[in-house]
């Protein structure tokens, strides 16, 4: 059977196969992809973001766990970094959501961000595609969580859950600014920690500073080990699915991403192409010494190259 | 311990050395290597002199046997008058095949038990438990129910001998179960000798029989000392166990930190549960590992002495001079131990015997040879228990007390790991205490680190270990390997159930309940635990209950 | 980075804790450009074949020092084998008595490394096993 029949028909093996594919940027893959990109759309994506150490991983756990209650199937990518210097990574989020391993209605994926910046990897939104089309009806996103501002995951997911822990002090200051304003909903995990409440405050003062789009974020103390918070961070999340689309801001921010996704890929496969020139002939190479010579400005050795590839 | 005027004199002579003597023979023969390390890494010198303990104060640093701060050894005449204990860790397969083992062991000398329980004995599964499969009696004996510990025992007088059991998680259960088979053998609580190990910190960071969450693993160990210290007073509560932390590869420096900062975790639990620290503090005990660095390993044990003493008298104000007094048993370090030309690893285990004998060790296991292959034969474990009794009675270091005291050389490096050792349980005490360092992964992440280095080292020829990387030779796979019967594993099922069948179940739920009340509450698990075990109800129905009351601990992986 | 990572899973079937080994290798297999994903402890034959199928791994390393390889290791293979996964390589490392290892090797694991065996080894392993299948 091929790969496309089966992950249609919900085949986990398929459907694995297929992310590596498309992550290695295989072309069959691609063509797959063209012939089943009208059975996307379906799932709900969510992103999980945050400073380390705030139990992304565990909170997505215990959220899977509660929506396979409700018999829904479930994807989860995980995205760890990749080292710049070896090319290798040690993906390990999985650890926390042993118990979903053997779920048959439950997908897990784990991601290295193989030199890609922004807090997810360049597979990720092709993997989102394809266990879209493999029939999740909820795809959890989880973020690299660097602490660095993650922004990819706002141009991906439906709704992104920003999952902070009490004692962050001074951070949350520092990290208010990027994190502020990705966040449709704020979960103050590891509840039980001394500082919680103070932490919560400290967002709900944050927000009520912002201007809200009829949205005003949630702010959520849970703890995924003692699975106290974990139903309201649900409704929530499904809350803000349903304002979003009677609001009619689920098609704008759909229509938005897809946008973004789309000039990317105008962008990379941009990059392929001149890559590809450069290696057949050594025009553009000699564009860059025209530069560095003064017998050239870097204007029209732009609009050269982009003569060149239209060739 | 040198006035000026003499130190003045032996620097200067040294320097005299180093230019004429030294240097003339440097330049025709250099040394092996430029630099020179201990197993810990640490920098040694070429020599080392009065100067390297010139601030060095006998009686503060040292004093005397049996006294504060005990770094000459706990007991005042030390082996002059008892040697250490003798106790090699062994259990496999049923209770029967265990009971066999240590009657012969008792037979060839040994002075007390030491209790392997196979994996899901140590986890709280029954041996017919899903995860159980493939593991029961595979390395340890399997214990489901005091059935199986009244035949472990059998005919071993348990007033006479002193166990230890390797137990951590459920070290409640089986405590209960020994006072229990104790109590049919007409011996009451107050005459058992022993130890639980029941140190759960080192478990999340590195030997992974964990169960419960760190809150009511701490509740069922305080339960714990407070039980035995008004009913089981010569018990030793817990071995806060080094061993495994050096086995998952840190250094000498990071043993004696890491467990000393668990000790100071389990020291303030019971503090903060309301006991007065000198009520359970004298029946701490401290489980180290022997390496093969002979001298570093001699001053690791000093140090460690040393700076519990400290600790107690000094942060917790202990008064009773028993609570600032390190008693720890010593095993040989598997680690060391190599599947290439095994009956080398006799001679490694003979220098870590030396090791944990002048570091002064109350009670010591010697590793068999082929340990790295699989489980000790009978022959093996002769040899290894030969090994203590000729360092005992043929090599003379038991004839006098510390005898390496006053080494220019063992006394700076037991004043350099102390140091070395108390800077890493200062950053410790600023993460927050031991469990939020676990927590944190920062105690893993060290002792990964150093794991991985020594690793490296090895793969790159700059470590030898013989016969692994260096003077190896082609050798026949070795024969007469002790394996478990795999129809032990349906032995053990069969037992279980008919155990289900004859006892009263009825009386099994009631006490069941009864154990979860208390769980649920704030009231001492331990005599729950006990009514419960005396009704045959399983060690896996136990911690059923126990699991759903206090839920399981997930792990934290930091690589 | 156009040539794709090998994709390892690491696991540890079984009870027991000492994980030494196991993340040892994983550190080097990352530090040899691998991808490699860690399952942490007590994780059951059905546990590590269905994270091999997900992650859609090339090789499945397993370590084990309890002496329940021979119980645990072939059911991991034949999981495997029954979900047409049989084109991953598997291999094991512990402590594994010699007279094992014909029979493990029968049942389908491609190699077992035993004490002493260099990281380097394990990785020109996989390498060279890796390439030849692909």
């Amino acid at each position: 059977m091929e790969l496309a029949e089966r992950l249609l028909k919900g085949d986990k093996r398929a459907c694995a196969r297929l992310i590596s594919l498309v992550e290695n940027e295989d072309k069959e893959a691609v063509d797959i992809l063209k012939k089943l990109y009208k059975h996307t759309g379906n799932a709900h994506i969510i992103g999980i973001t945050g400073p380390p150490g705030g139990g992304k991983s565990t909170l997505t756990d215990k959220l899977a766990k509660m929506l396979r209650k409700e018999g829904k199937k479930i994807g989860i990518i995980a995205v760890d970094p990749t080292s710049p210097f070896t090319g290798g990574s040690i993906l390990g989020d999985r650890v926390r959501m042993s118990d979903l391993t053997t779920d048959p209605g439950v997908f897990i994926r784990s991601m290295g961000t193989r030199g890609h910046l922004g807090g997810l990897s360049k597979g990720t939104q092709s993997a989102i595609k394809v266990l879209d089309i493999y029939g999740a009806d909820y795809i959890f996103v989880e973020t690299v969580g660097v602490g660095q501002s993650e922004v990819d995951i706002v141009k991906t997911a439906d709704t992104v859950v920003m999952v902070m822990v009490p004692g962050l002090g001074d951070d949350i200051q520092a990290i208010k600014a990027g994190v502020m304003e990705i966040g449709d909903i704020f979960v103050v995990n590891k509840s039980d920690l001394e500082g919680a409440d103070r932490t919560a405050l400290e967002i709900e003062m944050m927000l009520d500073f912002k201007k809200h789009n009829g949205w005003r974020p949630p702010v959520i103390k849970a703890s995924a080990t003692e699975k106290t918070g974990i139903d309201n961070i649900i409704e929530k999340i499904k809350n803000h699915k349903n304002h979003m689309v009677k609001t009619g801001q689920f098609h704008i921010r759909r229509e938005e991403n897809i946008k973004l996704e789309i000039l990317n890929l105008v962008k990379e496969k941009l990059m392929t192409m001149i890559a590809k020139k450069s290696n057949d002939s050594n025009e553009i190479d000699s564009l860059y010494k025209d530069v560095l010579e003064k017998r050239l400005d870097p204007y029209t050795a732009r609009d050269k190259i982009i003569d060149l590839v239209k060739k | 311990m040198f006035e000026d005027e003499k130190l003045e004199k032996i620097r200067n002579s040294k320097k005299e050395w180093q230019e004429t003597t030294l240097s003339k023979t440097i330049s025709r023969f250099p040394e092996r290597k430029e630099k020179f390390r201990t197993g810990s890494g640490d920098e040694v010198k070429r020599l080392y002199t009065p100067e390297d303990v010139k601030d060095f104060d006998y009686n503060e640093e040292l004093g005397f046997p049996g006294q504060y701060p005990y770094t000459r050894g706990v007991q005042p005449t030390m082996y002059r008058g008892r040697l250490w204990t003798m106790r090699q860790y062994a259990g496999y397969a049923t209770a029967e095949e265990s009971n066999k083992r240590y009657k012969y062991l008792l037979e060839q000398g040994q002075t007390g038990l030491s209790v392997a329980f196979d994996l899901p004995t140590q986890i709280g599964y029954d041996s017919n438990h899903p995860l159980a499969e493939g593991e029961v009696g595979k390395v340890g004996v399997a214990i489901d129910s005091l059935k199986d510990m009244e035949i472990l025992f059998d005919g071993i007088p348990l007033d006479k001998v002193s166990t230890s059991m390797t137990i951590n998680a459920p070290a409640a259960v089986l405590l209960a179960m020994y006072i229990a088979v104790a109590e049919k053998q007409g011996v009451s609580q107050d005459k058992l000798r022993g130890t639980i190990q029941n140190d759960i910190l080192k478990e999340y960071i590195a030997r992974g029989t964990y169960i419960f969450p760190p809150q009511p693993s701490m509740r069922l160990i305080t339960d714990i000392f407070e039980y035995c210290s008004k009913n089981v007073p010569k018990w030793n509560t817990i071995s806060i166990s080094g061993y495994h932390i050096r086995e998952a590869g840190s250094s000498a420096v990071q043993e004696v930190a890491f467990t000393l900062a668990n000790g100071i975790a389990y020291v303030q639990a019971a503090i903060d549960a309301g006991l007065d620290v000198d009520s359970f503090a004298p029946r701490l005990s401290f489980f180290f590992n022997a390496h093969n660095d002979l001298l570093e390993e001699v001053a690791k044990f000093r140090a460690a002495r040393r700076l519990w003493a400290k600790i107690m008298k000094e942060r917790f104000k202990a008064k009773n001079p028993k609570s600032m007094r390190m008693k720890f048993h010593t095993q040989t370090a598997g680690s060391t131990l190599t599947a290439q030309q095994p009956d080398n690893n006799i001679i490694r285990v003979t220098i870590q015997t030396l090791a944990a004998v002048l570091g002064g060790t109350q009670s010591l296991h010697t590793n068999s040879r082929d340990e790295a292959l699989a489980l000790p034969t009978e022959e093996s474990v002769r040899i290894a228990l030969r090994t203590q009794q000729i360092v005992a009675h043929e090599s003379g270091v038991t004839e006098t007390i510390d005898p390496l005291a006053g080494s220019y050389y063992v006394e700076s490096l037991t004043n350099k790991i102390e140091e070395e050792a108390a800077k890493y349980i200062e950053k410790i005490d600023e993460l927050g205490g031991s469990p939020k360092a676990i927590e944190k992964g920062y105690v893993q992440k060290e002792i990964q680190e150093s794991a991985y280095d020594y690793q490296k080292e090895v793969e790159s020829g700059k470590r030898i270990v013989v016969g692994v990387n260096k003077y190896q030779i082609d050798e026949e796979p070795p024969k007469d390997i002790l394996k478990v019967d795999p129809e032990v594993e349906r032995l053990q099922r069969e037992k279980l159930e008919n155990l289900k069948e004859e006892r009263d179940n009825e009386k099994v739920k009631a006490s069941l309940e009864a154990l979860r009340t208390a769980a649920q509450g704030s009231e001492n698990t331990m005599p729950y635990i006990l009514d419960a075990v005396k009704a045959y109800a399983t060690l896996g129905e136990i911690c059923g209950v126990l699991r759903e009351e206090f839920g399981e601990y997930q792990q934290s992986i930091i690589l | 980075m156009s040539e794709k990572p090998i994709r390892v899973l690491v696991a540890k079937p079984g009870l027991d804790g000492h994980d030494r080994g196991a993340k040892v290798i994983a550190r080097a297999l990352r530090d040899a450009g691998m991808e490699v994903i860690y399952t942490g402890l007590r994780q059951t034959p059905e546990q590590i074949a269905a994270a091999a199928i997900q992650e859609d791994v090339d090789v499945v390393a397993m370590s084990i020092l309890s002496g329940a390889h021979n119980h645990l290791f072939p059911k991991v293979v034949k999981l495997l084998k029954d979900q047409n996964a049989d084109d991953i390589l598997i291999i094991g490392g512990g402590v594994i008595p010699e007279d094992d290892i014909p029979g493990l090797k029968e049942a389908g694991i491609a190699e077992i490394f035993t004490p002493g065996t260099s990281t380097t080894e394990v990785i020109e392993y996989i390498e060279n096993s890796v390439k030849k299948s692909s």
